[in-house]
């Protein structure tokens, strides 16, 4: 195991890999490229929730004949965007199921005749009933997803709730709710297709995960493996809305391609993408807890709503990694959780940074302000009187074996923000001030990869070759999109090799080039893909010693030497390598229980908030973020991710509000979606401690989801704290707040007199 | 209204002169299209990106007669004889701008589809005031959105260009030099 010390470059503040390419203008995102011949495709859309299609009729005032026209009876293989369950069509056949869903695709070689000619395809449907609200769902009397409206549910147990409840000095109740947030990448959904009998189908496009699109093209296609090829164009951010999407707008390109004979683009403008791609899953989570009179908890009983949308997509997934943190860093010896996601008829929720553990993250941490108000404990305190340590199990009853440093994190927090000093002062200055300030807190576990069994199932392949021209190249399908994956990966690899930073690019994220190292999600990067490349890095210097002679030391030209040595032998210098799980990952998939991850990154989140009681505005004043997240590959890309996903957090909490009216995103342009500006957000004190868990990257854990989940609970903690009012929603804008600070005042002036 | 069969070479539409990065330039494109689209169509200067189309994004911000506008709003008719300056142009004789070289040292671009619009805004920035408070920098850059970074490395990567201005210009790294560090 390398410490700190002994690396030259991981650890090391190395430029970004592609940055000069990003700063001068000249790195190539999806809309920059043109090909020959080039034609440019829209889609027309449903304008309705849910319906059966009657009629499509094209107006007489379009010469149509210049228009590639594509609808579901064009397609070859299956019409189904493959994902988890094989239930969205890849366009509408009869019936649609959400606004926005694609019914019919045109291209034309001017891209500005689509717009009029989108307009110009006539609809007619018979509407039937949809469903708005996961309430609505649940009664079921409207079945709009399979007999039930069900589309996964979890049911978690451990030990005996039923009889805790009598033991308790207390129990206390919450619901806590959260809404659907736009990842508003600021590069749109895009991709360019070409098509030929020959070779098939090739996409370039911005996107995540090259090879789920690569599995979609080739079952709406019904083509071979080897017809289909996907490539990632520089990607002007995701953050989990380009895990799925891509993959329907993908194969919606291609069918035009096919029909029209020419390549063909389709890059969303910001009202179509705002309207028409996924978003984080609203939810409503209901806490029952049980606590002795010291504070301890003893049972926890939850139910865990989320909303899906009209198709199942990542449902599932999302609320298993609600599910598995749903119980936060404590200890608890009886739990119950229901988690169900639940159809409704908007445009289907998708992966968004953290999947489904802010929403839980959100309502088990406010919920613990509620317990500790309600029991008369200082939060902190009672946080700190159930953390998790070694030794212990959580919710699945996995054992707690890597270190757990809370204790540490928390009073870290604390004496960096000056907590207990900073709400003295408050308390002292907001009986007289008309705003009012308050400190809140959040201590969360974001478990790094796929779930439980989910890297097994994935098998990762990725690795290293060495081309002629003297580069290491690294061969994954994991993708760069602003995280830092190709500065990380390359660093990995070239710390390993002991060659330098420079020596080692790379290879395009090309399904044609690149072997399948699994979707770039999760957290997963620097751990699990970190993993494989460390190892096969490993590897390749063993076969350079075993048959090229290299020295147990070595110059990075004796290494390129050996390369060209070998190459001489085998005609290529390539190591690749599979995941190899840690030992003792056992995990039940029917009972949740085990091994949820193969490791947690842990943190302890301080939000100091100033309300304005004339204003109801609440702005967040100053932010402190401590974390565990494992050995910190580059601390510059690190803070920056934590920075960046706490002013999303920050956004999800106070600021971004998906309107919706009859199914339909109804603010669906950045005037009226908001999400913090420069002036915005507050300064950001970034803090790591890292302990290397041995079987990551050079030590790493993951990072990149874990500070979108405590924003929103440290927030709203500071607003009670501020007010004491508790606010459960998010997100919680000035009328909500003015709704619950004056329906709380009266009670307040009755007691101050 | 079309634009493709009309591009640069088109006889139907007026000329409209402009300068861009210092470089003399003709277009013949309709008035009223998008400076924008001119910029990366016509041009192919593509560092300029579209994020919203609405002006509130700022990531196609441009300087336009040393001003900074959303050249998304400002149809190309509206440039004759201005100078324009876009990122393309913010590199002088192979070295990297001061900007470009803390954005890139301090973490300023993440995903880069804000960075030639922050770039911009920032460049805006320094000029009007050379030495900017941190108030002043967050102002500057409150018409550019960036969902990447929150913001915090965009803010330190303009105070230390500002810090690299003031101190010895003679460390600076050429864009090759910088290239070979890939």
């Amino acid at each position: 195991m390398s410490t700190p010390s002994t690396t030259r470059i991981v650890g090391a503040n190395v430029p970004r890999k592609e940055g000069v390419d990003k700063l001068l203008g000249r790195a190539c995102y999806v809309d920059d490229i043109d090909r020959d011949g080039m034609w440019h495709g829209a889609t027309v859309r449903s304008s309705i929730p849910r319906g059966l299609i009657r009629s499509i009729a094209f107006d007489r005032r379009i010469d149509w004949s210049e228009f590639a026209i594509v609808t579901a009876a064009d397609i070859p293989g299956e019409n189904c965007i493959q994902l988890i369950v094989a239930d969205q069509p890849c366009l509408a056949d009869g019936k649609v199921n959400h606004c926005e869903e694609a019914i019919l695709l045109l291209a034309h070689p001017d891209k500005h005749k689509l717009r009029e000619a989108v307009g110009a395809v006539q609809i007619e449907y018979e509407p039937l009933q949809p469903i708005f609200t996961i309430e609505e769902s649940e009664r079921q009397d409207v079945a709009v997803w399979g007999a039930d409206n069900l589309l996964k549910s979890f049911l978690l147990e451990k030990g005996d709730v039923d009889s805790a409840w009598a033991h308790a000095a207390r129990i206390i109740e919450g619901e806590y709710r959260t809404g659907a947030q736009e990842h508003l990448y600021i590069e749109n959904q895009g991709v360019i297709a070409e098509y030929s009998a020959e070779s098939g189908v090739t996409v370039w496009g911005s996107l995540q995960c090259p090879y789920y699109v690569f599995k979609a093209l080739r079952a709406v296609f019904d083509l071979p493996e080897d017809k289909v090829r996907v490539i990632q164009t520089e990607t002007g951010g995701a953050f989990g809305g380009k895990e799925d999407y891509p993959s329907t707008l993908a194969c919606h390109a291609a069918l035009l391609a096919m029909k029209s004979g020419h390549p063909v683009k389709m890059v969303y403008d910001r009202m179509e993408d705002l309207a028409a791609t996924t978003k984080r899953h609203p939810s409503c989570v209901r806490h029952r807890t049980a606590v002795d009179r010291n504070g301890k908890l003893l049972a926890m009983e939850i139910d865990l709503a989320a909303d899906g949308g009209a198709y199942a997509t990542l449902s599932s997934t999302v609320l298993s990694r609600a599910t598995l943190h749903s119980t936060g860093p404590y200890v608890c010896p009886n739990i119950r959780l229901h988690a169900r996601s639940w159809a409704t008829n908007y445009v289907p929720y998708g992966a968004f940074r953290g999947f489904g553990a802010p929403q839980a993250i959100f309502a088990m941490e406010r919920h613990m302000d509620e317990i500790a108000a309600a029991i008369g404990i200082d939060p902190i305190e009672l946080r700190r009187r159930n953390f998790l340590h070694v030794g212990d199990t959580n919710a699945t009853e996995q054992l707690m074996r890597e270190p757990v440093i809370l204790d540490q994190l928390l009073d870290r927090a604390l004496k960096e923000s000056d907590y207990h000093a900073r709400r003295a002062q408050f308390a002292r200055e907001n009986p007289a001030s008309p705003v009012k300030r308050g400190m809140g807190i959040a201590a969360f576990y974001h478990g790094s990869g796929f779930t439980g069994s989910g890297e097994v199932y994935l098998n990762s392949l990725g690795g290293i070759d060495v081309m002629p021209d003297g580069k290491v190249r690294v061969l994954v399908s994991n993708t760069e999109f602003g995280q830092g994956t190709n500065t990380i990966l390359t660093q990995i690899a070239a710390e390993a090799l002991g060659i330098d930073y420079a020596d080692v690019t790379m290879a395009a994220p090309d399904t044609g080039v690149v072997p399948n190292s699994g979707p770039t999600v999760a957290s997963r990067t620097s751990m699990v893909i970190g993993r494989i490349i460390e190892r096969a890095c490993s590897q390749l210097l063993e076969l350079l010693r075993e048959h090229a002679g290299l020295g147990a030391t070595y110059t990075p030209a004796e290494f390129f030497a050996a390369c060209e040595r070998y190459r001489a032998l085998h005609g290529e210098v390539v190591s690749l390598c599979r995941y190899e799980a840690p030992p003792g990952i056992v995990w039940d998939d029917q009972r949740y229980h085990g091994e949820a991850y193969g490791a947690y990154a842990w943190a302890v989140y301080v939000a100091q908030v100033a309300v304005d009681t004339v204003t109801y505005s609440a702005e967040v004043e100053d932010f402190w973020a401590v974390q565990e997240v494992g050995r910190v590959l580059h601390p510059v890309l690190a803070a920056g991710q934590i920075e960046g996903g706490i002013a999303q957090g920050i956004g999800y909490a106070l600021y971004e509000k998906v309107v919706w009216q009859d199914g339909r995103m109804a603010n669906n342009q950045m005037t009226n979606y908001i999400m913090p500006t420069a002036e915005d957000v507050p300064p950001i004190h970034v803090s790591f401690e890292e302990i290397p868990f041995q079987f990551g990257g050079f030590g790493a854990k993951g990072l990149g989801e874990l500070p979108h989940d405590g924003p929103a609970p440290a927030i709203l903690n500071a607003i009670r704290d501020a007010t004491g009012v508790a606010f459960n929603s998010i997100p919680l804008l000035p009328e909500d707040l003015y709704l619950g600070l004056a329906a709380a005042q009266p009670a307040e002036e009755t007691a101050a007199r | 209204m079309s634009t493709n069969e009309s591009a640069t070479s088109s006889k139907r539409w007026p000329a409209i002169r402009f300068n861009v990065n210092s470089e003399a330039r003709i277009v013949k494109v309709p008035p009223m299209k998008r400076l924008l689209d001119v910029l990366r169509e016509d041009l192919h200067l593509t560092g300029t990106k579209e994020g919203c189309g609405e002006g509130e994004c700022g990531s196609c911000s441009i300087r336009m007669n040393g001003e900074l506008v959303n050249s998304c709003l400002v149809p190309v008719l509206q440039v004759e004889g201005a100078d324009i300056q876009t990122v393309e142009g913010l590199a002088l004789d192979g070295a990297l701008h001061p900007l470009q070289e803390a954005f890139l040292c301090h973490g300023g671009a993440q995903c880069g589809i804000c960075t030639p619009g922050m770039l911009m805004a920032a460049a805006q920035l320094l000029e009007r005031s050379p030495n900017p408070d941190m108030p002043q920098i967050r102002e500057a850059l409150a018409g550019n959105l960036c969902r990447c970074t929150g913001f915090i490395r965009i803010f330190e990567s303009v105070a230390a260009a500002v810090d690299a201005q003031s101190a010895s210009p003679a460390t600076k790294l050429t864009t090759e030099q910088m290239h070979h560090a890939r």
